[in-house]
């Protein structure tokens, strides 16, 4: 059999979604961010809507996302993502709009933005991946990083007497009556992953519905700013980051999750998870 | 309905502008003394009418923000506030300048520095002309001295960052935009349509790929040697800018030995001095700058070369003595006389000041 002989369009069983670009990516091997890049590519793909979509890149790793999606796309300041979403989807109601945060964009310096978007119920789709640390400036400490983890502006590990608690953004958002989809989901595994998927195409077919704010949480993880390789960090994340984060719908179609409802009622309980990430 | 003479506020005839001049939205924060611009704004429900989108923002942050993106979107769309206000602001109007993207602000001064106070002032001159976010870029810049002037800026402001991709900003203040007067109003233009804007706005990232390729709008190139043309090209419509779009008013200058320079509220009571000044024998003029920037430098050279002395009246420190220096190249004296932090100057105050200088 020759190579010609195998290429063939009924032998293809994987290709690369035309929404996604040539661009080599600059993210770090292992990281979450090209996972969720070519989920929500797929997403626009199957639903066939490339030629009306605007992106809203953030600040952080994926600042550069617009060089990734071959879709319009708006590189917003540090934090504004949600206002640039609310007045593009505003001014041009015809179009699916996305934001794409991180988790020092959304949770710290756009914390405002994000909670007014939510609470306007603006009709977009955001898009948060929550590696609980700073990737490009060099793995600080974000209000996501988990008590105890070492940072290099928490060397010593969180302390939440000086440092603040670890911040559960989404379930915050979840209690706002302009979210209409509030989910946590991962990409570490491959089941996590078609999980993902289908959490994040119902964000975007929710749009046509005008009914709020469809936010999905992607827990990730930073293998460069743990200082781990990719297994460790992905085995990592799921012993420790989603323990305080634990993955699964909160709010459905306007609805809380029953699970949800009684999850936040244990919010009160001091965080049991100390725990270090270099061995001692 | 064709045009129509009404009364208003200054800060309604910006609002009232916006509807009739076709703008696609506003995004705007409460601050004392221009919140009659969301409230107008609010009460006419132009979304109704014009479809003109109107929201009341969480910040300041987010409407320019809004604006930004509203903008890289290919809408006309605008903000306003005041000095604190206009303070938070100015990120997004460096963004909105590096992205080359057009849109129009509007700053009510008033007096500071800090929270200051609710009083008009033009404390904001340096801010507004020489900077104020990061990076190298200017803001176009148009001082209304009149309702009417506030109610025509806003469409030029409009044709002038469209023309230029680059922020506008209005430069008002409390007095201009707090005072009523009466202002000829245009019939409703309509806005644009989405056809209009793919065909004239190729930059303009609408989410209809028309041309095969998306489009992407940013203010970031981490190379440093593209990062440089891009100020080269944005410095080349800064060149051209000064050359085609100074504007200033000249009044009484023919005859005049002195000559005062001031704009937006400080040159209405100018005008007064001049009368009583001539009235007691002293030839004095005005120049009007109706761009800060670009200063109209020519004319200040041209015209402020011929006297024997320039005042430059400000409702400041002393912050656009500089421009005037340096257009007459320190050929003649130039003094300043101004009020601050929120004190209107009167006709006689200033007349005495021009007495003082004359002696």
């Amino acid at each position: 059999m020759t190579r010609e002989d195998i290429i063939k369009p009924e032998n293809l069983v994987y290709k690369r979604t035309p929404v996604l670009t040539d661009a080599t990516m600059h993210y770090c091997p292992g990281c979450g961010h090209g996972v969720v890049h070519r989920i929500i590519a797929e997403v626009i793909e199957e639903m066939g809507i490339q030629d009306n979509v605007i992106g809203i890149s953030p600040v952080g790793c994926s600042v550069l996302a617009y060089n990734y999606f071959d879709v319009d796309f708006v590189e917003a300041a540090h934090g504004r993502a949600p206002a640039c979403a609310s007045a593009i989807k505003r001014l041009r109601p015809e179009t699916f709009v996305f934001s794409y945060q991180g988790d020092g964009d959304l949770a710290s310096i756009g914390c405002g933005e994000v909670v007014h978007a939510c609470n306007r119920g603006e009709n977009i789709t955001m898009i948060f991946i929550n590696n609980g640390i700073y990737g490009m400036t060099g793995g600080q400490m974000a209000p996501t990083t988990l008590e105890g983890m070492e940072t290099v502006t928490c060397p010593y590990g969180r302390d939440p007497k000086i440092m603040g608690h670890t911040m559960r953004l989404t379930e915050m958002l979840a209690q706002l009556p302009g979210t209409y989809y509030v989910t946590r989901q991962a990409v570490y595994t491959p089941a996590a992953a078609r999980k993902c998927k289908k959490a994040i195409r119902q964000a975007f077919e929710n749009q046509k519905l005008n009914k709020g704010v469809s936010f999905v949480e992607v827990t990730s993880n930073c293998n460069s700013g743990w200082k781990m390789t990719p297994v460790q960090a992905n085995k990592w994340m799921e012993e420790n980051t989603l323990k305080y984060f634990p993955l699964g719908d909160m709010k459905v179609d306007g609805k809380f999750d029953p699970k949800f409802i009684e999850r936040v009622g244990t919010f009160d309980q001091p965080n049991e998870t100390i725990f270090s990430l270099r061995k001692k | 309905m064709a045009k129509q003479l009404v009364l208003m506020k200054g800060n309604q005839a910006i609002a009232e502008a916006a509807i009739r001049c076709g703008c696609d939205g506003y995004f705007g924060y409460p601050i004392t003394p221009q919140s009659e611009v969301l409230e107008h704004l609010m009460a006419e429900r132009p979304y109704l009418t014009t479809g003109m989108v109107v929201l009341q923002a969480e910040s300041e942050l987010a409407s320019i923000n809004m604006v930004y993106a509203g903008a890289a979107a290919g809408k006309r769309v605008m903000t306003s506030s005041s000095s604190p206000g206009f303070s938070l602001m100015q990120e997004g109007l460096s963004y909105i300048a590096g992205a080359e993207l057009p849109a129009l602000c509007v700053n009510v001064v008033r007096g500071g520095p800090g929270l200051g106070t609710i009083q008009p002032s033009q404390s904001d001159y340096f801010q507004t002309t020489k900077g104020g976010g990061h990076g190298d870029y200017r803001l176009i810049t148009l001082a209304p001295a009149s309702v009417q002037e506030m109610y025509d800026f806003v469409e030029l402001g409009f044709d002038l960052a469209f023309k230029y991709r680059n922020p506008v900003a209005i430069l008002s203040d409390g007095v201009i935009g707090q005072v009523m007067e009466k202002v000829m109003v245009d019939d409703y233009k309509p806005r644009w349509t989405n056809e209009y804007i793919e065909e004239n706005c190729p930059w303009a990232a609408t989410g209809h790929r028309s041309t095969g390729k998306h489009r992407i709008v940013t203010s970031l190139e981490l190379e440093a040697l593209k990062q440089e043309a891009i100020n080269d090209r944005i410095q080349a419509k800064y060149r051209k800018c000064e050359e085609e779009d100074a504007r200033y008013e000249a009044i009484q200058c023919d005859d005049a030995e002195y000559v005062f320079v001031a704009y937006g509220s400080a040159a209405r009571i100018c005008m007064k001095s001049v009368e009583l000044a001539r009235a007691e024998g002293i030839k004095v003029g005005l120049i009007r700058p109706i761009t800060l920037w670009p200063f109209p430098t020519k004319a200040v050279k041209e015209i402020g070369g011929r006297m024997k002395k320039i005042l430059s009246v400000e409702m400041n420190a002393g912050q656009m003595i500089e421009d005037v220096k340096l257009a007459v190249d320190c050929n003649v004296p130039v003094e300043h006389y101004g009020r601050y932090g929120g004190v209107i100057p009167t006709p006689v105050e200033i007349l005495d000041a021009l007495k003082k200088m004359v002696k």
